[in-house]
């Protein structure tokens, strides 16, 4: 009997628009227009100009003492920004990690919500009514169940036009949970996209001592979820893979896993100093496939975009950001006594307690006990 | 003598034992060239070769579960878990493996294995990165948990961990790991694990604490009326707890109070008044009074203060204590 081959696989790569702004019509026409309109691509460009001079502003704040630890998103915009046009907003779940503040704001998020989560403020989680999303995540690659739950109680409820996406990074697919959430989205059948922002780095530890697989999209082979490797520095690869996978897990109810080749372009987050364990070569020929710059020159090219446009668009991005840090900072102070308000539904007799006497009492004795032996035994 | 920080006293037992001892590794995220996110690894790997200073994928299960065979096949693995509130994922390989083994196997099978985890509040980090778990891992039979507060016991400390013949929990409070220096020995030196040590003798009324939150109970006394005489003792080692030094502070003083950052229901608190009502209950002349954190989550930074026992509310504490 001959051996015989039981398996083959393969993963595709797709870029649409490379960096030198250039545009592969084969590939981005559809019905004889281009995927991306030059409204979407404008709305795009802006949406990432403004996230990026967020992200700036925010990195000024914590070195300036204003806020605490910040990872920025630089260079990774354009997998949040088209990811999040693909999806439906209302109706869609985004289930992020933390370099997804441009899809988090796209699908009802202020922004100046991201700023207080990192100023040490739970109230920047508090999710605005309506808003389909869940907040940052900090803990690495345990999110991702969350998102096949999500897509699983959609299915469960017969809600045919649903679908959750969730992000992470490279470091992500090493935790088990990462694993089980794909398991669990394959054999439940569930519809859940899968993005891995593969910025080619977890802290110090570069993709390849990372994992020995060649790309990141393989290991959804493995789990049956079919899956594609795209330029995630391309807003026209992410946005049309991240629709066509919509359009397979709504019609065909199952997963469908992204791998989106990006870069960080900053330290892993302000407490990080990215220059001890990377060289500056691979950072700058890394900064030469920014996203910002390939859209800025596609839309030129379409003189769709000219100086004027740009100088309107940065001035408006100045304060617009302005704006959001004078809310993140002009937010009053949290009570004190709120370390309690969200634990329960309801407050049990001892979190009460210790509530009320938190300002008066050391909270390990009962207050009604404290200073007993001193008053009159025998009264 | 050398006068180092927290981070350097750690940085020198790891590199003395690596230096006395080939079966010595380190591994975790970002050890490596990086020096670990608190840097208390830095210039090792460059040392003794990245194969002993091994960067691992991002996978706390992973770090644990393969230090553990590491472990049974001979080797003296430290591993590195970044971040207190990422010891989750390791939760089954430390508590249903690491510290099975040897019962489970009548002593056939041993695991030398050091976990070295940076812990505690108070440094404006984000979320999930200032819990203090010690309590959960103290209660897991099998284990040996250690919380040094100071850079010279640090040293002694690890290098008793590394040399002990069973999984020990090696917590860093992360507040003090910079907070000021001492001067240590340059010499390799072991300082026992279960013995805790008495900072401050005093008779009116013995306090109780460990980690960071010594620091906090020497503000605390500094800031007591003059005529109240405080002992203040540093646990060192969390489990086994040195009942022996407790009990004879308590049967001297008569009132005790336990200091800790970890929420106060079920935290060692709990255990050490217990162990003090079984051992000095006719010394007592007050309760036992906790001051601990509060049974909440543990707030984002902005209340971050208002959660951690602070030298105010331990002194309240003290005052309470002495008033009963």
């Amino acid at each position: 009997m001959p051996k015989t081959t039981v398996y083959t696989a393969s993963i595709e790569n797709l870029q649409i628009l490379d960096e030198d702004g250039v545009l592969d019509e084969s590939l981005a026409m559809e019905d004889g227009r281009p995927i991306l309109t030059d409204e979407q691509v404008m709305y795009l460009y802006e949406q990432m100009w403004i996230g990026r001079h967020l992200d700036e502003v925010a990195f000024k704040l914590q070195r300036s003492g204003r806020m605490g630890t910040y990872p920025q998103n630089k260079g990774q915009e354009a997998n949040a920004a088209a990811a999040g046009l693909a999806m439906k907003k209302g109706s869609d779940y985004i289930v992020p990690a933390y370099r997804e503040n441009i899809a988090m704001h796209m699908h009802g998020l202020p922004y100046h919500y991201i700023l207080l989560h990192w100023m040490g403020d739970e109230r920047g989680n508090q999710i605005p009514e309506g808003a389909l999303l869940t907040p940052l995540s900090v803990p690495i690659g345990t999110h991702m169940l969350h998102a096949t739950g999500i897509a699983w109680a959609f299915k469960l409820r017969k809600e045919p036009d649903r679908c959750a996406i969730t992000f992470f990074g490279d470091g992500a697919t090493s935790e088990g949970d990462f694993h089980g959430a794909m398991n669990f989205a394959s054999t439940l059948s569930v519809p859940v996209i899968f993005y891995c922002q593969n910025n080619q780095w977890a802290i110090s530890v570069p993709r390849e001592q990372q994992m020995n697989s060649p790309t990141v999209a393989q290991k959804a082979l493995s789990y049956e979820i079919p899956a594609i490797q795209v330029d995630g520095n391309d807003v026209f690869a992410v946005y049309k893979a991240v629709r066509d996978a919509r359009r397979h897990c709504v019609r065909n109810g199952g997963p469908y896993f992204i791998e989106g080749v990006t870069y960080r372009l900053g330290d892993h987050t302000t407490a990080d100093d990215a220059r001890r364990y990377r060289s500056d070569e691979e950072v700058s020929v890394w900064a030469g496939k920014d996203p910002l710059i390939r859209t800025r020159k596609y839309l030129v090219n379409r003189e769709a975009w000219n100086d004027e446009r740009q100088f309107e668009l940065e001035n408006r991005a100045k304060k617009i950001v302005h704006e959001i840090v004078a809310a993140a900072e002009g937010i009053e102070a949290p009570r004190v006594s709120d370390i309690f308000s969200h634990m329960f539904a309801e407050l049990d007799n001892d979190l009460r307690r210790q509530r009320d006497t938190m300002r008066t009492s050391s909270i390990g004795q009962d207050p009604s006990q404290i200073g007993l032996r001193s008053q009159p035994q025998n009264a | 003598m050398a006068n180092l920080t927290l981070v350097q006293a750690i940085n020198l037992a790891l590199a003395q034992e690596m230096e006395r001892d080939d079966r010595v590794v380190l591994l975790g995220e970002d050890v490596g060239v990086n020096g670990g996110v608190f840097r208390v690894t830095e210039g090792l790997a460059q040392r003794f070769g990245e194969h002993r200073v091994q960067n691992t994928p991002l996978d706390e299960s992973g770090i644990i579960g393969v230090s553990i065979g590491l472990a049974m096949a001979g080797m003296r693995p430290v591993p590195e878990i970044q971040f207190d509130g990422f010891l989750g994922p390791a939760y089954d390989q430390i508590v249903n493996h690491a510290a099975r083994f040897r019962n489970r196997t009548r002593g056939a099978i041993t695991i030398p294995l050091t976990i070295r985890v940076p812990v505690g509040g108070g440094i404006h980090a984000p979320e999930l990165h200032s819990d203090s778990p010690e309590a959960i891992y103290a209660h897991s039979p099998g284990l040996k948990v250690v919380m040094p507060s100071t850079p010279r016991d640090a040293k002694g400390l690890l290098t008793s961990a590394i040399r002990d013949p069973d999984p020990v929990i090696f917590f860093e409070p992360k507040r003090v790991y910079r907070a000021y220096r001492e001067e240590v020995p340059e010499d390799e030196y072991t300082i026992p694990i279960g013995k805790a040590k008495v900072v401050n003798e005093g008779d009116d009324i013995t306090v109780i604490t460990w980690g960071a939150s010594v620091f906090q109970c020497l503000e605390a006394m500094d800031a007591l009326p003059e005529d109240v005489s405080l002992e203040l003792i540093d646990l060192r080692t969390i489990d086994p707890i040195d009942t022996d030094t407790i009990a004879a502070s308590v049967e001297k003083t008569g009132r005790c109070v336990v200091v800790h950052e970890a929420p106060v229901t079920c935290g060692l608190g709990a255990e050490i008044s217990s162990r003090i009502q079984e051992r000095c209950f006719l010394n007592l002349e007050a309760p036992v009074q906790r001051v601990g954190g509060f049974d909440t989550i543990m707030p984002y930074y902005k209340l971050e203060l208002d959660y951690l026992p602070d030298a105010q509310r331990i002194g309240k504490g003290i005052m309470e204590c002495l008033a009963y």
